[in-house]
């Protein structure tokens, strides 16, 4: 591992991929034989998580350029593949595809708004940053805006974005153990956070790189296994990426059929009649809550008297200890469940529509206006939240040189997006597979993966009308689950289920790793050392480090155990926050001379201050353990809490250059430091 | 640092490539999907248009652009000169 030329490099890596492809072929041999799923499981897991821990004992240091940038000496292809593994998170491996499959057309913006951010990265930044050549990005706010309070609010946001967004790779690191080794959901957010740690604690940036390259390699072999096996079977060329055009079409024709089914249609309405019967409830609180309790109480007892199935008085028993305890809550719970219900019950949209029209006429449209002016305000954050990610950025201090800094975000591009372009075929695949042979089929010979699922509550399914058939409307999926089921719906042998959960949790500890790295080399590096002891050891500020990433770890499990929200929207969080702390103070610090302390931190606080707001008061009523209630508003323009970035990069922006107009232009010394990032030395000059 | 003419030179035709390439990444990101649903008629491959758009050529535009910019700025190095972490 000393050794960082390339070419013994890439041999060490490809005899590696080979091995861990003998590996599943020997996995898959012995399931003929009848080894049985749970140890598929296990092997998998726990093989890979060994795997990493190797490297990252290997690659142990106590030197500090290699702790926080890996020495400087990683080159571009194998910086990119680390890229490539500590971007593509649980989010991008598991509720990607899930989030294309539920909303077609408008799940693109995740795609984009990811790939496109790289040209902001590549263009306006990486190689700027490569030549300022600090430790972190408070580094480079500290010396660009006069220090240490530019770099104390830089600490501040990094640790705030880099924390949401841990938190969501814990909790896919939870899905995946407890559906995988059949641990509890909470147990197996620790677990996974020891092998989190084994990577990142004793090597920093070294070992968090090498092992990053290790999961890249299989998390993009368990992405594209199962997608080409599915297009093979059901086009026979198995490019997914070529084909699934054809089998879009296919869907389309499906779409026609399902969504004008009688049945179908029936179903809808029971659902948006049952959101009627929460309204009416809500409107007569509170005495409808004592009705409620009493009818609930009349039901079991009758059922008790008539001999009835244990089971439904069970399910009603937990529907009454689940009713809410006071009026406000309940109205909270009912205003809930009416949503849900008439999400359900609306008319469904089909796959390839950009921005769908409900029916016709001007209400529709200035639906279909919203939904666009949606999509385009979340790629627009999803690209900022890209080129303002301290964890992403930091990559491209490691890199030897300017050139191999510009290369290596080529090269990080180029391996994301063999999983981006394959996401979508995914969505397609999958849709498929369910509205061909699920849909219309009679509940009770439901495949088993529907009860596997279902048990950890990502699937339901709920016969509402009563016929026995179960209709598109009548199944409720997470998007969390579909890329994890896709083998199972598709009947692969199980051994392909356990790379792909292994290949999940690659893409989730990768990332998790790098950021809770990021995380201590900010309180580490910038709050311990630059601020509190400019005079401590190395070995000292190592170990601070160190010490700060357990404990943050551990808080970050604990958060994630408590289940607060999908993957998705907890990353589209992480984005938005960072995107507006990060973002125009970076950018026009270097292209803007003009830019002063003033500017940049009034304009980072403000906008981050108000993305926080507007995220917070879109999505969320009331903070019952800190007692608010009633804070929720209506959305600006419609725009969801996901995009909450918009406004807050161009507070950003408006607010650093008024303060920096109004206040003295920066010192010489400061626009000396801008010179020396933006220019290279020349010859002959 | 004393900045010469070279300098100048070099940052300003860096800031032109980097002017174009962010153009071209405007138009494709958000012209383009601003007017999908306008583009859902025309068929590429099998998809409608403003989705491929969406699912692969915005994205492998994107890589286009970073490759040139890569390439470009690694042709103006050599030509002024420039030997920056690579004694």
């Amino acid at each position: 591992m000393a050794d960082y030329t390339a070419g013994p490099l890439r041999r060490y890596y490809a005899f590696y991929t080979a091995a861990f492809f003998i590996f599943i072929v020997v996995l898959a041999v012995l399931e003929r034989f009848g080894l049985p799923p749970r140890w598929i499981g296990y092997s998998f897991l726990f093989l890979t998580i060994f795997l990493y821990a190797t490297i990252g004992v290997l690659a142990r240091t106590a030197s500090v350029s290699e702790y926080y940038v890996a020495g400087r000496r990683v080159p571009a292809i194998f910086n990119g593949m680390a890229t490539g593994a500590d971007w593509m998170s649980a989010a991008s491996f598991m509720g990607l595809a899930g989030t294309l499959y539920l909303s077609g057309y408008q799940g693109l913006a995740y795609v984009m708004g990811w790939t496109g951010g790289y040209v902001l990265v590549a263009l306006l930044l990486a190689p700027y940053l490569r030549r300022f050549g600090q430790f972190t990005i408070p580094d480079f706010l500290a010396a660009r805006y006069g220090g240490n309070p530019a770099r104390l609010v830089g600490v501040f946001a990094t640790v705030l974005a880099s924390f949401v967004y841990v938190v969501a790779q814990i909790y896919g690191v939870g899905l995946i153990t407890s559906r995988f080794v059949g641990l509890q959901f909470e147990i197996g957010v620790f677990v996974g956070l020891a092998g989190i740690l084994v990577c990142s604690f004793l090597g920093g940036m070294r070992a968090v790189t090498w092992t990053q390259v290790a999961q890249y390699a299989i998390l993009i072999v368990a992405y594209l296994v199962p997608v080409t096996i599915l297009s093979y079977q059901v086009t026979g060329i198995p490019i997914p990426q070529l084909t699934y055009g054809l089998v879009l079409q296919k869907v389309q024709v499906l779409e026609e059929r399902i969504f004008d089914d009688p049945a179908e249609v029936e179903a809808r309405r029971i659902f948006r009649e049952r959101a009627d019967g929460y309204q009416q409830r809500i409107l007569s609180l509170p005495e409808s809550l004592d009705e409620e309790r009493r009818r609930l109480v009349d039901q079991i007892n009758d059922l008790k008297t008539s001999n009835a199935q244990m089971r439904e008085v069970v399910a009603l028993e937990r529907e009454r200890r689940d009713l809410p305890k006071s009026s406000e809550a309940a109205r909270v719970y009912w205003d809930k469940l009416m949503r849900q219900a008439m999400q359900r019950g609306a008319e469904p949209e089909h796959h390839a529509t950009p921005y769908p029209t409900a029916g016709g006429g001007e209400a529709a449209a200035a639906v279909s206006d919203t939904a666009r002016l949606n999509f385009l305000s979340l790629v627009f954050c999803l690209m900022v939240g890209t080129a303002a990610l301290p964890h992403v950025l930091m990559r491209y201090y490691t890199t030897p040189s300017v050139r191999e800094a510009r290369s290596s975000v080529v090269w990080s591009l180029l391996f994301i997006l063999a999983l981006y372009l394959t996401a979508p075929a995914y969505a397609v695949f999958a849709k498929y597979e369910i509205y061909s042979t699920l849909i219309g089929s009679s509940i009770a010979q439901l495949p088993v993966w529907v009860s596997a699922w279902g048990k950890i509550g990502l699937v339901s399914i709920e016969d509402v009308n009563g016929d026995g058939i179960l209709q598109l409307v009548e199944l409720a999926l997470n998007p969390d689950v579909i890329l994890l089921a896709t083998p199972e719906i598709a009947g692969l042998p199980y051994v392909i289920s356990g790379l792909v959960a292994a290949g999940a949790l690659a893409a989730a500890l990768s990332t998790a790793d790098g950021l809770l790295l990021t995380i201590a080399s900010a309180l580490s590096h910038d709050v311990y050392y630059k601020i509190f002891r400019p005079n401590a050891t190395t070995q000292w500020r190592l170990v601070v480090s160190k010490a700060l990433l357990l404990v943050v770890a551990v808080l970050a499990a604990s958060v994630a155990s408590q289940k607060p929200a999908t993957i998705l929207a907890m990353v589209a969080w992480a984005f938005s926050l960072a995107g507006a702390a990060f973002f125009p103070a970076l950018i026009l610090g270097v292209f803007w001379k003009r830019a002063n302390a003033a500017g940049a931190i009034s304009g980072m606080v403000l906008g981050l201050l108000v993305t926080l707001y507007y995220m917070v008061r879109v999505q969320v009523d009331s903070i019952p353990w800190l007692g608010i209630q009633g804070i929720g508003m209506e959305p600006w323009f419609g725009i969801q809490s996901t995009s909450a970035g918009v406004w807050g990069v161009a507070v950003g922006f408006v607010t650093i250059i008024v303060v920096s107009l109004f206040g003295q232009p920066p010192s010489q010394e400061t626009q000396d430091f801008v010179e020396s990032v933006r220019y290279p030395e020349v010859d002959g000059s | 640092m004393r900045l010469g003419r070279k300098h100048r030179d070099y940052w300003r035709r860096n800031l032109k490539a980097t002017a174009w390439l962010l153009t071209l990444w405007f138009v494709v990101s958000f012209v383009v999907s601003f007017f999908a649903r306008e583009l859902a008629s025309v068929t590429f491959m099998g998809f409608p248009l403003g989705f491929y758009m969406g699912a692969q050529g915005a994205p492998l535009i994107y890589l286009a652009i970073i490759w040139w910019y890569a390439r470009y700025m690694s042709q103006l190095d050599r030509e002024y000169g420039v030997h920056e972490g690579e004694d």
